[in-house]
């Protein structure tokens, strides 16, 4: 019988994605909401001998300064600690199978589905993630480009600045429609 | 009704907005921008409110935030109904609704008026006195009887409706206080380019200036200066301006919580606005400039409706545009007073006498004052108000005695001096200092990056006030970094000079016994009562204040703390500073639950996590329970099912063909690089470095104590790459304890760890049917009990997306656990749904699994533990790997007391009737005959309903209890003595044979 | 809420990113199994919980996720400094008078 089953294997038959909150908006004066389309995402972990050989893989130079990501053809890498950093890739190429071909040390964990991302954009942008992020968004402290793992409410975060006026918020699949309904909630009050 | 009391031409209101209100039920009308008690004085109306102990008349004392008295209950609606909003800040609007509160059956008559009769039995410390005997009839008796008596306002019964926002903003200097002095700082610090807050807790900002009529700054009156300098710093960008705003918190690190009143002054604020907004600033500079309070004069009945601070009065003339009376008294021991006469005289007002507690004060005021044929009485004292809900007169007599004289007033307005504002300062931990001169306590010591300017600084004239603030503001600006520029200080050109005044109790005060001369009008403190706690042997201020509740009301003591310490320092014989002051802590003003909560309330409380799957579950009726933060489902009723019958047929079905189950919550932890062995042989008490990939193993994690803190399922997916599962609950602490452990005591070993927990969904298919359910919608992975074994993993694809497929069961059954990309998880489960369909599978929910676990004798972590089980205890004995020389929790697990005899061990329980269950958590004893108390020897940690054995069963910790196989012991309950016979752990397919069945 | 300097990120953070992790430098024995009763109670259960300075562990857990030690006053709630964790005790602590 096992035998059996193990010969009548179906058709493969590609299933449908069902990603959390998808297609979402709000967009109010002052500041609009997005749940943005499915990105390839890995978690790469590596001592520092090994950055160059995996910017070179990846195509892109892998941050080493705190708070602060690369980007290039729609691949970014933000920095989230000494040792770690979040690969996106809105362009649909793996960064994990960039990576499966580096011999040195690391560690790359595919987590394409762990997150989902918000964007958040317009000149209250900044004003609406203070309603729960306790960091200081100013564009001194916080220029385009900064990346950080952070709080919002009572979530944890990781925000990216894309622009003086836009930020992703990345955060776990879970915790997406807290997240969502907390953004919405502050927009409508980030405008004064 | 016409507002008899509003001055044509007086006050800074467009009188041509009317609002109309209610106050207790009459109308009125008012003037947009006024606030309530400014409304109500307009319409004669002094009478506002009940005191909280003796339910004596009141009216206002203030025109501020330090009121006491006129605390009224705001109703919007039958959920809006706020109680002891200070009618001395609520903004007027047409419509709003007020009422009187703590009085019965109305305010004008108040039965429990009877209570100032009665009061000689009413003094400090009464209630500690007197409610001792009997004991019982406090919580009884006592207290529901006081409490209704001496209530402030009436809690609302409805859930708020309102909405609350929160900010976190971060600034260069913050300025709190939109005074002459907060203004000037703000305008030198914002000048400099730095980003600047400036707030107030008025509407309108000028501070003193809203009231004094002899400022003026540069060559214009003093409010209208203020109102240009803040439109100037309001159209910067580097400055927010916050009015209405209060700051309540000063925390570490200049930390300061301001609530900003959004929205309670609008008539109809909708949807849009929050009613208020919680601004948590960081500031690298503080500027205080929170000014001082006046202080009223102690003497008898000096609580009359009528009778209020000299510097209210003039706010609600220069300001407001209303006269609190038409023939006023005056009662003074300082120059301030002198102006408020002053103002009212030329507006119009009747003065009848100045009482000046000095004995030949000299200045120009006095003399302005005389000229306007003001009488004005030196060295006298007012001993007495006359006149019960409403002040009729004055008594007055030379300080020192002599012939008492009566002047007949309808308002006294009073000025005992100014106390600066240090509360915030305060806060900061900054140590006040006693000015001896002045007879001010002042900031001394500063502990954090502020600085205090102005009269909250001791400061005295507005030339002196501007100078120092301006400096203030520039040098906070330029400590945060910024460049000095050039600008320009406003310049005063006219303006008031104050002299000292006194503190404590004027003559006249007492100590009669008969006397009420109040100290506190909100708790309802008298001079008396702060003698009677010196006499009763109190001797620091905190203890005075204690006995006595002076200073504890929600308006903390803000006209009264200083007079209690003069009063108390005075009867001890003691200098003011010895007595010491008290604590001043947040908040500075009652602060409303919403503005705390802000967003936190609703769906936003906490965040409510659910897995990929719910939906189906959801649509399939799945009832479910709280896991954390997650929501699983618990059972899946068919119609008609009661939840016992829908488990008992999941757990059937499970064991007869084959059940789904969503297990994504599991936590899982990708432990990855060439030490990933290494180091799980060090956090897991089994062995690892053998495990073949494409292997599993159940694994314990204890902490160092020895005790278990996890378990859970690991795959070997490569050699240097493990997937470990977790509990659900443990996910996050599980992956806190391993991070803790590699980068603080085992940094040497190269392996990382990432949280994969959503980024796979689960599906569990257990039972004998699960391999043919799963296997038609499999590639690449042989399914063959051979190539596939119980307890192994492989990688391939499911429904054509990629999958590990884990052969596992926590059922004792055949099963598998089927982890896709969480995306995926939905419309995998329903391809497998479909697939299960054909075997008559059903979905079973977290109850049933918990039941089907208990059958086979696994235990989960948290429910048959609880931090104090060891390996061994729970029979785990044989996933410690005996030949380690290493693991968190080697060495705890050796400790004497757990390794002695007699420890709790797990066992299995049956009952005697099988149809019995016991209660979870219910307790173990021997001898059921003993005497109570019984010595417990163990309780029970699961027990269920077991269909598939027929039976109850329950898994319990007992004392030696595998020494105790076959043992019958009692388990009391409230009716029932439950005999229970020891079992093994395990209740059915003991040999486990069904595994692979 | 108090501001804390991570050494990882090199800059001020709010308190709501980190959590305590309790007293530093506590080694554990390389040889754990080892240990007597008496040195596994000190190591375990007995913390010095000083009025005034303590060196304690925490983690930027909702930031570079990196725990690290910090030299506190219980006093006063002031950090005097930060250090990354493993590194040594600091002989001399910033602005200390002794």
């Amino acid at each position: 019988m096992a035998k059996a089953a193990a010969d009548k294997i179906a058709a493969p038959s590609a299933v449908e994605r069902r990603p959390a909150l998808a297609g979402q908006e709000l967009s109010v004066t002052g500041v609009t909401l997005a749940v943005l389309q499915p990105a390839q995402r890995i978690s790469l972990r590596a001592p520092e001998a090994s950055v160059a050989v995996l910017s070179k893989a990846l195509g892109v130079s892998l941050p080493q300064k705190p708070k602060t990501s690369a980007a290039k053809a729609g691949r970014t890498a933000l920095w989230l600690g000494p040792d770690e950093w979040l690969v996106i890739d809105d362009a649909a190429k793996d960064p994990l199978a960039d990576c499966a071909a580096v011999t040195a040390l690391h560690s790359a964990v595919g987590i394409s589905h762990r997150n989902v991302a918000i964007s958040v954009i317009g000149p209250a942008a900044a004003a609406t993630i203070n309603s729960g992020c306790p960091q200081d968004l100013s564009l001194d402290a916080f220029p385009v480009g900064a990346a950080s793992r952070t709080i919002l409410g009572k979530a944890e975060i990781v925000l990216l600045r894309t622009a003086a006026d836009a930020f992703r918020v990345e955060c776990w699949r879970s915790f997406s429609d807290y997240v969502f309904t907390f953004l919405s909630e502050a927009a409508g009050d980030a405008a004064a | 009704m016409i507002a008899t009391f509003r001055i044509p031409g007086a006050g800074r209101l467009k009188q041509a907005e009317t609002a109309r209100f209610s106050f207790d039920g009459q109308s009125y009308a008012g003037v947009e921008g006024e606030t309530l008690a400014s409304a109500l004085l307009a319409n004669g109306v002094h009478l506002v409110g009940r005191s909280f102990k003796y339910h004596r008349p009141r009216g206002f004392l203030s025109a501020g935030a330090e009121e006491p008295n006129a605390l009224v209950e705001i109703k919007r609606d039958s959920a809006r109904r706020t109680p002891n909003v200070r009618a001395t800040v609520q903004e007027l609007y047409d419509g709003l609704t007020a009422q009187s509160q703590n009085r019965w059956p109305s305010l004008a008559f108040d039965v429990s008026a009877l209570g100032d009769i009665a009061s000689p039995l009413l003094s400090a410390g009464f209630y500690y006195k007197t409610f001792m005997w009997p004991k019982s009839a406090w919580k009884n008796f006592y207290e529901p009887r006081i409490r209704a008596a001496a209530g402030l306002g009436v809690a609302p019964d409805q859930p708020d409706p309102d909405r609350y926002s929160a900010r976190f903003a971060h600034c260069d200097v913050l300025v709190l206080g939109g005074g002459a002095a907060g203004i000037a700082a703000a305008l030198a610090a914002a000048e400099t380019g730095v980003r600047v807050i400036l707030a107030d807790e008025q509407a309108d900002f000028g501070g003193s200036l809203r009231f004094e009529s002899g400022a003026r700054i540069d060559g214009q009156d003093g409010f209208a200066w203020a109102q240009g300098a803040v439109a100037k710093l309001g159209a910067m960008d580097n400055v927010r301006v916050l009015s209405r705003t209060t700051a309540f918190g000063y925390y570490a690190q200049n930390f300061v919580g301001l609530v900003e009143r959004v929205s309670d002054h609008l008539q109809n604020p909708g949807r849009a606005l929050p009613r208020e907004r919680l601004w948590q600033v960081r500031a690298k500079r503080v500027v205080l400039a929170t000014g001082a309070i006046e202080r009223h004069m102690v003497f008898a009945d000096n609580d009359r409706p009528g009778v209020m601070l000299a510097s209210a009065a003039r706010t609600y003339l220069n300001h407001f545009g209303v006269a609190v009376g038409r023939n006023v008294g005056v009662y003074t021991a300082n120059d301030s007073a002198y102006a408020a006469a002053i103002d009212l005289k030329k507006a119009g007002v009747g003065v009848a006498a100045i009482v000046d507690l000095r004995d030949n004060p000299t200045g120009s005021m006095i003399d302005e004052a005389r000229a306007l044929g003001i009488e004005v009485n030196f060295g006298r004292a007012v001993i007495r108000a006359g006149g019960k809900l409403r002040v009729s007169s004055m008594t007055v007599q030379p300080k020192n005695g002599g012939g008492e004289r009566t002047i007949p007033v309808d308002a006294i307005l009073m000025s005992a001096g100014w106390t600066p504002s240090v509360h915030l300062f305060s806060q900061s931990r900054g140590k006040v200092a006693f000015n001896d001169e002045t007879k001010r306590f002042v900031p001394g010591t500063y502990a954090q990056d502020c600085v205090s300017v102005g009269a909250c600084n001791g400061t005295d004239g507005l030339s002196a006030t501007i100078d120092e603030a301006y400096a203030a503001g520039a040098k906070a600006a330029k400590d945060a970094g910024a460049n000095t520029v050039k600008a320009t200080k406003p310049k005063v050109d006219a303006s008031e000079s104050w002299s000292r005044g006194m503190l404590g109790a004027a003559p006249g005060a007492g100590p009669d016994t008969t006397v009420k001369a109040f100290v506190d009008f909100q708790n309802d403190v008298t001079a008396k009562d702060i003698r009677q706690a010196v006499h009763e042997g109190m001797r620091s201020i905190e203890h005075v204040k204690r006995f006595t509740t002076n200073g504890m009301a929600t308006d903390q003591g803000k006209t009264s703390n200083m007079h209690g310490l003069a009063i108390a320092a005075e009867t001890l014989g003691k200098p003011i500073p010895q007595v010491g002051l008290t604590t001043f802590r947040a908040p500075y003003t009652p602060v409303t639950f919403g503005s705390i909560v802000g967003h936190a309330r609703g769906k936003l409380f906490d965040p409510t996590r659910k897995t990929a799957i719910h939906p189906w579950a959801e649509a399939q009726g799945a009832v479910f329970e709280d896991v954390g933060q997650w929501k699983r489902a618990w059972y899946f009723p068919k119609a008609g099912e009661d939840m016992h019958a829908a488990v008992d047929r999941e757990c059937v079905t499970v064991r007869k063909t084959a059940g789904l189950f969503d297990a994504s919550t599991l936590g899982k932890i990708e432990v990855v690089g060439p030490d990933a062995a290494k180091f799980m042989e060090l956090l897991y008490t089994n062995p690892w470095e053998k495990l073949e990939p494409g292997r599993c193993r159940y694994g314990i994690m204890l902490r160092e104590d020895g005790f278990i803190y996890d378990d859970g399922v690991v795959g070997r997916l490569a050699a240097d790459r493990f997937h470990v599962t977790t509990t659900t609950g443990g996910a996050p602490r599980v992956m806190n304890h391993m991070e803790d452990y590699l980068q603080t005591e085992f940094p040497h070993l190269n392996v990382w760890l990432t949280s994969t927990t959503e980024q796979w969904a689960v599906i569990a298919v257990q039972g004998p049917k699960s391999r043919d359910i799963i296997a038609p919608l499999v590639e690449g992975i042989d399914m063959s009990d051979g190539a596939l074994p119980h307890m192994s993993v492989r990688e391939g694809r499911i429904c054509g997306v990629p999958t590990r497929l884990f052969r596992m069961s926590f059922t004792g059954e055949r099963g598998f656990e089927v982890n896709v990309p969480a995306d995926y998880g939905q419309a995998v489960w329903e391809a497998l749904w479909s697939e299960g369909q054909k075997h008559g599978a059903c979905a079973y929910g977290t109850e049933a699994m918990h039941v089907l676990r208990a059958e086979k004798g696994y235990i989960i972590v948290g429910q048959d533990t609880d931090g104090t089980v060891t390996p061994g205890d729970a029979g785990l004995d044989w996933a410690v790997g005996k030949k380690k020389t290493d693991f968190v929790g080697i060495r705890g697990m050796a400790r004497p007391d757990l390794v002695a005899k007699g420890r709790k061990q797990l066992v299995g329980l049956k009952t005697k009737d099988p149809k019995v269950v016991l209660e979870e958590g219910a307790q173990i004893v021997g001898d059921p005959k003993q005497a109570i108390p019984m010595t417990m020897i163990g309780h029970v940690t699961s027990s269920y309903w077991s269909q598939n054995c027929g039976r109850s069963i329950a898994l319990a910790l007992v004392a030696g209890g595998r020494d105790r196989m076959g043992e019958t012991l009692y388990v009391p309950m409230a009716n029932a003595m439950i005999e229970v016979e020891v079992t093994g752990m395990v209740f059915f397919d003991e040999k486990g044979e069904r595994l692979n069945g | 809420m108090l501001l804390i300097r991570c050494p990882y990120c090199e800059e001020e953070r709010p308190e709501l990113e980190f959590r305590n992790a309790g007293e530093a430098h506590i080694a554990r024995s390389a040889d754990m199994a080892a240990t007597s009763d008496d040195d596994f109670e000190k190591f375990f259960f007995i913390r010095s919980n000083p009025k005034g300075i303590i060196y304690e562990r925490w983690r930027h857990m909702h930031g570079c996720a990196r725990f690290f030690n910090a030299v506190r006053d219980t006093v006063s709630d002031r950090f005097l400094m930060t250090y990354k964790a493993g590194e040594p005790k600091p002989a001399k602590l910033p602005g200390a008078s002794e």
